[in-house]
């Protein structure tokens, strides 16, 4: 199977940018020029469109094995497809744990028999996410485990924390902290403050999120390991990542979507669909964010794809499910970062794929002989997000009917079309 | 008789009335009171019409006055408590009312330990909902015959001293009497350990105290809460004996207050704890009158939310 792209804008920031023609055959890149003669078995017209390199997304919530009723891996992957994603890290806490090398290597097998985008598994730090006893990091990588995470919920232990950034280093894998001392988070549900107050709703101090981050990034720093941070939502946290990457400590850090869109003012009316684990913050927090992707302290936009059904959201506040969908919101909502002269659209595709590529030590340049993983976007024509056109199995969103641009039209995994858009004529 | 009608179909926090609507609640509550003093306690206004209790939470006071506020006014009332429910069969609390609601009831009061629970059925269903309690959120029908109460010993709220003393973070009663207070131009303070403060408490209110001494100097109203000695665990605060000298209420501090101030307290009461005595069974007390009162706002909120007037 051959595709070629024809007059497509090429933006692979640091690599190459401009309009020239693209031709695919098996699976990979074999020339990019202008005005390639040879010709394809699909080719594409993309004048006016913008072709980048596959987005990346180094925190997404697949629900199987455990959960299927939530989002399995097949609606995982397509709707990761749709969001212009070519690969998409899955987390360890579903419902069976991804804690050994057999889920891992189930959750590979699964994936690729769909040949849509790749599902890069995350393996857990501790079994059964427990916080009590490592998991057996090597075992893990052999079946394909890319990191370590305990995500949903801390390692509340600092000696074994210590221990598993000191073991990580071993299988040069990394550890990705999802920080929070639980003991301030309490029974928390959102931000605490006035709004808490008001509603009537116990509320989680930033702290919560800060101090933790400091304990993992001087933990990093005494064990000379590489640490990712997860969904830093808080203006403390970003000064802290700052402070250390000045320092030297080997630490990166992802935001996600929902924490530079909104602030707490979305949980109004008790919308268990702004809900989530950080809590959105306040208008001061949402800046300190946005600095903090413009100077480069946040590395990476991830989705924090948490799918969840109406049992675990249209419930009370209190006791519904932390977390919203992103695969398929990501990109539109954080293109309106580019639309309001925040980040350049080259910087958006650093955050969104350059930059987790090099934290999960994958080289995709765009260049003769690489793998095809590519998406175009449409960066001109409105529209309105739909929750009902998901392709997830789940539509817990807050950003159902916001009026966006960036669209992803195609997206071209190892070399075959994974997504193309409806609207799209080839 | 007043004539205005009552547009809402749900009664869910103090802060969605208006002052006006206040006002209509506690002159029908009023009027209603007398027919409490009957002999033969009962009216028709609301003959046919099914009220369902849906308490999630214990409750006697609450509870009882709204079956007798129901039952005064000739309304047939079902009472469901979480133990009784299919919730505890693993029906989805959306499932339970929807249930419900096919029942045709005219009315759901329901009492909640989570906040929001009340706006989240109102939303879902057509009948009338009514907030009986949730989480620390709000108590609209406290604060109402809280207001009624003071209003009828003092004739105007406008301009007093009301302080609230106790754990305002996890107090429903303390959010909605701040509310319905100061919006009928009250100026309330808020009084106790800076462990039982909410965050952003000082916005919402005149003055914040840590201490019951200066809090209740010059005060019109005092509204003890009851402190749930389960705190203690919370490092909240370290001993009872502590908690009533320093936020307690006793006669030697009641009189930095004004002389005709009025002691208050939603009930249940912790005596010695929170308030001595002596003070409880005082001259100053209404904590009773307060529970006659709730039943006669409760009856006049059955027959607004029905479009009823008296």
């Amino acid at each position: 199977m051959s595709i070629k792209i024809k007059n497509a804008n090429i933006v692979d920031p640091e690599n190459f940018e401009g309009v020239a023609d693209i031709l695919i055959e098996k699976g990979k890149v074999v020339q990019i020029a202008n005005n390639i003669k040879k010709k394809a078995k699909t080719e594409i017209e993309a004048k006016g469109l913008v072709l980048t390199p596959g987005l990346i997304d180094v925190h997404t919530h697949l629900r199987e094995p455990g959960e299927e009723y939530k989002e399995t891996i097949e609606s995982g992957v397509n709707a990761a497809a749709r969001g212009g994603f070519t690969t998409i890290c899955a987390m360890p806490n579903t419902k069976l744990v991804n804690d050994n090398a057999q889920i891992t290597k189930y959750i590979i097998d699964k994936a690729n028999s769909y040949k849509k985008t790749t599902v890069l598994p995350i393996g857990a730090i501790t079994f059964g996410l427990n916080g009590e006893k490592l998991t057996e990091f090597g075992y893990l990588k052999k079946a394909g485990a890319v990191a370590f995470s305990d995500d949903g919920k801390p390692v509340a232990d600092i000696e074994l924390m210590r221990r598993a950034l000191e073991y990580s280093k071993a299988f040069n894998l990394f550890i990705i902290s999802h920080s929070e001392e639980l003991k301030l988070t309490n029974k928390g549900v959102m931000n605490e403050g006035a709004l808490a107050t008001e509603m009537g709703l116990p509320g989680i101090p930033n702290l919560a999120e800060s101090i933790a981050i400091k304990r993992d990034v001087e933990l990093a720093k005494l064990t000379n390991s590489k640490l990712h941070i997860a969904h830093i939502s808080t203006k403390d946290s970003v000064e802290i990542i700052r402070d250390a990457k000045k320092k030297g400590v080997n630490v990166t850090a992802e935001t996600a979507p929902h924490y530079f869109t909104l602030t707490e003012e979305a949980v109004k009316g008790y919308n268990t669909n702004a809900k989530m684990s950080p809590p959105l913050r306040n208008k001061k927090d949402r800046d300190a964010i946005i600095k903090g992707l413009q100077d480069g302290t946040i590395d990476i936009i991830a989705t924090d794809h948490a799918p969840h059904s109406s049992l675990e959201k249209n419930i009370d506040f209190e006791s519904a499910a932390n977390g919203i969908i992103g695969l398929e919101t990501s990109f539109p909502i954080s293109y309106l970062l580019v639309e309001k002269n925040f980040l350049s659209f080259s910087t958006l595709i650093k955050k969104m794929s350059k930059n987790p590529a090099k934290l999960l030590g994958i080289n995709n340049d765009i260049k003769p002989n690489a793998k095809a993983n590519l998406t175009i976007f449409d960066l001109k024509k409105p529209y309105k997000i739909d929750k009902h056109s998901f392709l997830s199995k789940s539509q817990n969103t807050p950003f159902n009917n916001f009026n966006v641009t960036g669209k992803p039209v195609l997206t071209i995994v190892n070399g075959k079309i994974a997504y193309i858009d409806p609207s799209f004529s080839l | 008789m007043t004539k205005a009608i009552f547009k809402k179909k749900d009664l869910l926090n103090i802060a969605s009335l208006s002052k006006e609507e206040i006002l209509l609640i506690i002159n029908t509550a009023t009027q209603m009171k007398e027919i409490s003093e009957r002999d033969i306690k009962k009216v028709p206004t609301l003959k046919g019409k099914t009220i369902i209790l849906f308490f999630y939470e214990p409750s006697t006071r609450t509870k009882t006055s709204f079956d007798i506020a129901a039952k005064r006014l000739s309304a047939d009332t079902i009472s469901i408590s979480s133990s009784t429910s299919s919730i505890v069969k693993g029906e989805t609390l959306l499932d339970t009312v929807r249930n419900l609601e096919a029942m045709k009831p005219h009315t759901i009061i329901v009492r909640h330990s989570s906040a929001g629970v009340p706006d989240f059925l109102a939303k879902n269903l057509n009948c009338s909902v009514i907030n009986a309690g949730d989480g620390m959120h709000a108590h609209p029908t406290q604060a109402l015959l809280d207001i009624m109460t003071v209003k009828e010993k003092k004739k105007t709220i406008k301009g007093l001293n009301v302080v609230i003393i106790g754990d305002i973070a996890h107090s429903r009663v303390a959010r909605s009497n701040i509310k319905g207070f100061s919006k009928m131009g009250a100026k309330v303070s808020v009084a106790g350990p800076p462990t039982m403060m909410p965050q952003g408490i000082e916005k919402m209110c005149h003055k914040v105290f840590y201490n019951s001494n200066d809090a209740v100097k010059n005060a019109d109203v005092i509204i003890m809460l009851r402190v749930q000695r389960e705190r203690q665990k919370n490092f909240l605060f370290p001993s009872e004996r502590e908690y009533f000298e320093v936020f307690g209420l006793n006669k030697e501090k009641l009189k930095k207050a004004k002389k005709d101030v009025l002691i208050m307290h939603p009930g249940p009461i912790n005596r010695g704890l929170e308030i001595s005595n002596d003070i409880a069974d005082g001259k100053n007390s209404i904590i009773l009158e307060q529970v006659t009162n709730g039943v006669a706002i409760r009856m006049a909120i059955l027959s607004l939310l029905a479009g009823k007037k008296i």
